[in-house]
């Protein structure tokens, strides 16, 4: 144990710059990672209000709340677009990401420490030119597709959209550079030992997800960048008028968006191996499939894009083809959910919070998975298509999951990240207040889905009125457990017990964070850790999947 | 506020007199395609490829029911077998060729037996192989406009009914002044333009829906089997009013059909010929 005397020795090092510009100058992967957080908890705020005062409205019947139908759609635009560029992503990429990849691979910081706050400050840039597109005008009342002509200056004058375009081409931008780093950090800052088959399955799966963001995030760039210009400029790449083919932003859209749903749940699955393994006080159940079926989620991820198109008239030869591209992503990811299970069989399981959260995970991925087996087929897409059975399906499947993936990171990691540990009963309970809250506002829009409802509207026929009732009390609910959340989050600071060890989690908690001390400090394995599988007589400092023989 | 509440209490009796319409029938008027309150599965189905949509969905339902119960029969097991207290000692396997080969061959097989059906429903509703006649619709922010070129080549604006406006009987946000007529048992191709943003003409209960975009035509085919009037909306994101800007089709005997048409004829030809012509109207769009 080598490691443990150079993490002692570590701290002699511990000296950072204080007050604003330790945060704003940081190079440091931790802090970096922590202002991730940070912007990711404030724009959870925005988008989670703007998501309840569109419950609200859609309670009851008629036009209550939100009387400008445009500013409807405006918060679902805005939700849509807070949510996944501005929560999801940076808390598990930029903030998990951050603060574990290195930490994980023994080494002492990411590849490129000042390429990751401009990635940082790109990001936080971009947030703050989506608020201004929601003020300035009329807002973007586009959904989150953007969809041409709607997005033209004919349909949408006044700078609102443009903001909107800017402030993904920022945060699109900053992702980039942020996944560079990844990937470079990870192929080549490895600690000896730690072969890519030792990785922890959380870098693996943002690895893997650094990939996508590299491969799909240009194509929005390019797609955002006609759009700007048929706006500003007297293009006509969409415009019919012109020679241009509205369906062109919609392939291109969907050859990045359709990858940006994986780049959203990867590292959920990354997270919850890593849960799964410690609580189960087991290694994780065919680790090589695991790795694996991410990198097959990642490469079929982008092949099946235009089965978010069925009903917009492409050939019915390439829907078939479609349908059964989507359909084979079940194979992979019927491998995790049953890894998961596997490796839960036979252990000795400890239900605390992080492990309630990933059962909670799994359980949400599944329900949202099959009806995705559903919608994968053309010929019943249509009855489906832009109903609430989508909204459902999506909500299950990548957002609420990626948020029990976050919630569950945030218990499983705060020990180390902040040095003092949750309430247990406190978050245990705010475990259930969510959970049985997201279930109440998500499971009912199947049934409206089914029943005909569309979605994006502000007022619906009187029929819809039952479940869209039950929906909106789920929707206070979930409201109750995400303010406890931020109750045990103050509490945790302010009181929370102080974590002495290094490692509070026990003999399932195998992965080289916990052999740091807890808080970690500033500057961690200065000295390489060694990871040589077996040497150590209990499999090592890496993953406890590592086997012998590799 | 207090009107919206009334309205959402209101809507459970007025829901049921809608329903009790549905169930009886109203012979005068057929039936009723629309959900009715509290409705947990699709529409009922009123067109052949609705009802292969129902069939396929059982289909679906019962083996993603089954998979959900499976794993979470499977996760309740393992909770209450493998906690802590049960089972102080942990297993170390982490490995099982026979069973990883099992869950990636076995969903395998469950999606060949899923692709199938859903390939052959997916041919069946793509296009009408003998029409009897062709609708064209065009639409517009925010309403939908009809034309009929097998019987005259006549058109016509089909305008939300504010709800201010609404008859007895008729439901808010889905009733419309002129209705698309169509004969029961005709095979109808459809042909969907836009005049424009992107707008989709969707009927749930006849199993449509199909993008309509600027500049190119979309064809979709549908064959109402049983007289009534059957309700839908604009099923894809297009501006302010989107939530509405309804859809409604009747469908009619054959001779009323024919005594409709004549009428029809003479009614929307004073109001002049409007451009909904779908072959030149993407030329036209700005």
């Amino acid at each position: 144990m080598a490691y443990g005397a150079a993490a002692a020795h570590g701290e002699h090092h511990d000296h950072h710059p204080t007050g604003w510009k330790r945060w704003v100058y940081s190079t440091n992967h931790k802090d970096i990672g922590t202002m991730y957080i940070v912007l990711s908890l404030i724009a959870a705020l925005v988008g989670g209000l703007m998501s309840w005062y569109i419950r609200l409205e859609l309670a009851e019947p008629g036009l209550q709340h939100i009387t400008d139908t445009q500013f409807y759609n405006v918060l679902v635009t805005a939700h849509g677009f807070i949510m996944v560029f501005f929560v999801v992503m940076p808390a598990m990429i930029g903030g998990f990401g951050n603060w574990f990849v290195p930490l994980m691979i023994g080494a002492p910081d990411m590849a490129f420490p000042r390429m990751n706050n401009i990635s940082f400050w790109l990001t936080a840039a971009g947030f703050v030119l989506l608020m201004l597109s929601a003020v300035v005008g009329d807002g973007p009342g586009t959904g989150w597709t953007v969809y041409p002509p709607l997005s033209s200056v004919a349909f949408h004058p006044g700078p609102s959209v443009d903001f909107g375009i800017l402030a993904l081409h920022v945060a699109g931008a900053g992702s980039i550079l942020g996944a560079i780093n990844l990937i470079v950090t990870i192929f080549n800052m490895r600690a000896p030992g730690m072969t890519m088959h030792r990785m922890p399955l959380f870098v693996w799966s943002i690895l893997v997800t650094a990939f996508l963001l590299v491969l799909a995030l240009p194509v929005l760039a390019g797609a955002l960048t006609m759009l700007l210009t048929d706006r500003n400029f007297g293009t006509h790449f969409y415009e019919v008028a012109g020679g241009g083919d509205p369906l062109l932003w919609q392939h291109l859209f969907w050859f990045f968006g359709h990858p940006e749903v994986y780049i959203i749940i990867l590292p959920a699955f990354g997270i919850i191996s890593q849960i799964v393994s410690t609580f189960s006080k087991k290694p994780v159940f065919g680790y090589l499939g695991m790795a694996y079926a991410m990198v097959a989620i990642g490469v079929v991820g982008f092949v099946v894009w235009a089965h978010h198109m069925y009903t917009s008239g492409i050939t019915v030869n390439s829907r078939a083809y479609f349908t059964v591209a989507t359909l084979i992503i079940a194979v992979p990811t019927g491998i995790k959910i049953f890894s998961w299970l596997a490796t839960m069989w036979g252990g000795s399981i400890e239900f605390k919070v992080p492990m309630m959260y990933a059962i909670g995970f799994i359980w949400l991925f599944v329900l949202g998975g099959v009806t995705g087996v559903v919608l994968a087929n053309a010929g019943i897409d249509f009855a489906l298509h832009d109903t609430y059975y989508v909204v459902a399906h999506f909500h299950y499947v990548m957002a609420i999951a990626a948020i029990f993936a976050m919630f569950a990171a945030w218990y499983y990691w705060i020990g180390k990240m902040a040095g003092k540990q949750y309430p247990e009963g406190m978050a245990k309970l705010q475990f259930w207040v969510f959970f049985i809250g997201v279930n109440v506002l998500f499971f009912p829009q199947h049934f409206l889905g089914l029943a005909g409802m569309p979605r994006r509207i502000p007022d619906y026929p009187d029929v819809y009125a039952g479940w869209n009732m039950v929906s909106s009390v789920g929707a206070a609910i979930t409201a109750v457990g995400t303010l406890m959340f931020f109750l045990v989050m103050f509490y945790t600071y302010r009181a929370g017990r102080p974590v002495s060890v290094a490692n509070p989690w026990g003999e399932g908690a195998t992965t080289l964070e916990w052999t740091v001390p807890s808080p970690a400090p500033f500057h961690t394995h200065e000295e390489m850790p060694v990871i040589a599988g077996g040497a150590h007589g209990h499999g090592g400092h890496g993953h406890g999947q590592m086997r012998p023989a590799e | 506020m207090r009107d919206s509440v009334q309205r959402w209490l209101m809507s459970i009796p007025m829901a049921a007199v809608v329903m009790l319409a549905f169930v009886a029938g109203s012979r005068a008027e057929g039936v009723v395609g629309q959900s009715q309150p509290w409705q947990m599965n699709f529409q009922t189905a009123f067109s052949p490829v609705m009802e292969k949509v129902h069939d396929f969905h059982t289909m679906l339902l019962v083996i993603i029911t089954g998979i959900v119960l499976l794993v979470l029969g499977i996760l309740t097991y393992v909770i209450l077998r493998f906690n802590a207290k049960r089972n102080p000692v942990p297993s170390k396997t982490a490995h099982n060729t026979l069973l990883e080969f099992a869950w990636t061959v076995v969903p395998v097989l469950i999606l060949v037996v899923i692709a199938i059906p859903s390939i052959k429903l997916l041919y069946f509703a793509n296009k009408a192989v003998e029409p009897d006649m062709t609708l064209k619709v065009t639409a517009h922010q925010w309403y939908w406009s009809y034309n009929y070129p097998d019987h005259g080549d006549f058109a016509f604006d089909s305008i939300p009914v504010p709800t201010d406006d609404l008859k007895p009987g008729q439901p808010r946000l889905l009733a419309v002044d002129n209705p698309v007529v169509v004969p029961v048992g005709a095979n109808v191709q459809v042909l969907i333009n836009s005049d424009d943003v992107i707008h989709n003409w969707a009927v749930p209960s006849l199993g449509l829906k199909k993008d309509a975009l600027p500049g190119r035509i979309n064809e979709t085919w549908f064959r109402a089997d049983k007289e009534g009037v059957f309700y839908g909306m604009c099923s894809e994101l297009c501006g302010v009013n989107h939530y509405f800007m309804p859809i409604e089709v009747r469908a009619v005997s054959k001779e009323a059909f024919g005594a409709w048409v004549e009428k029809a004829k003479e009614e929307f030809a004073a109001n002049g010929r409007r451009s909904v012509d779908v072959a030149n109207n993407g030329a036209s769009v700005r």
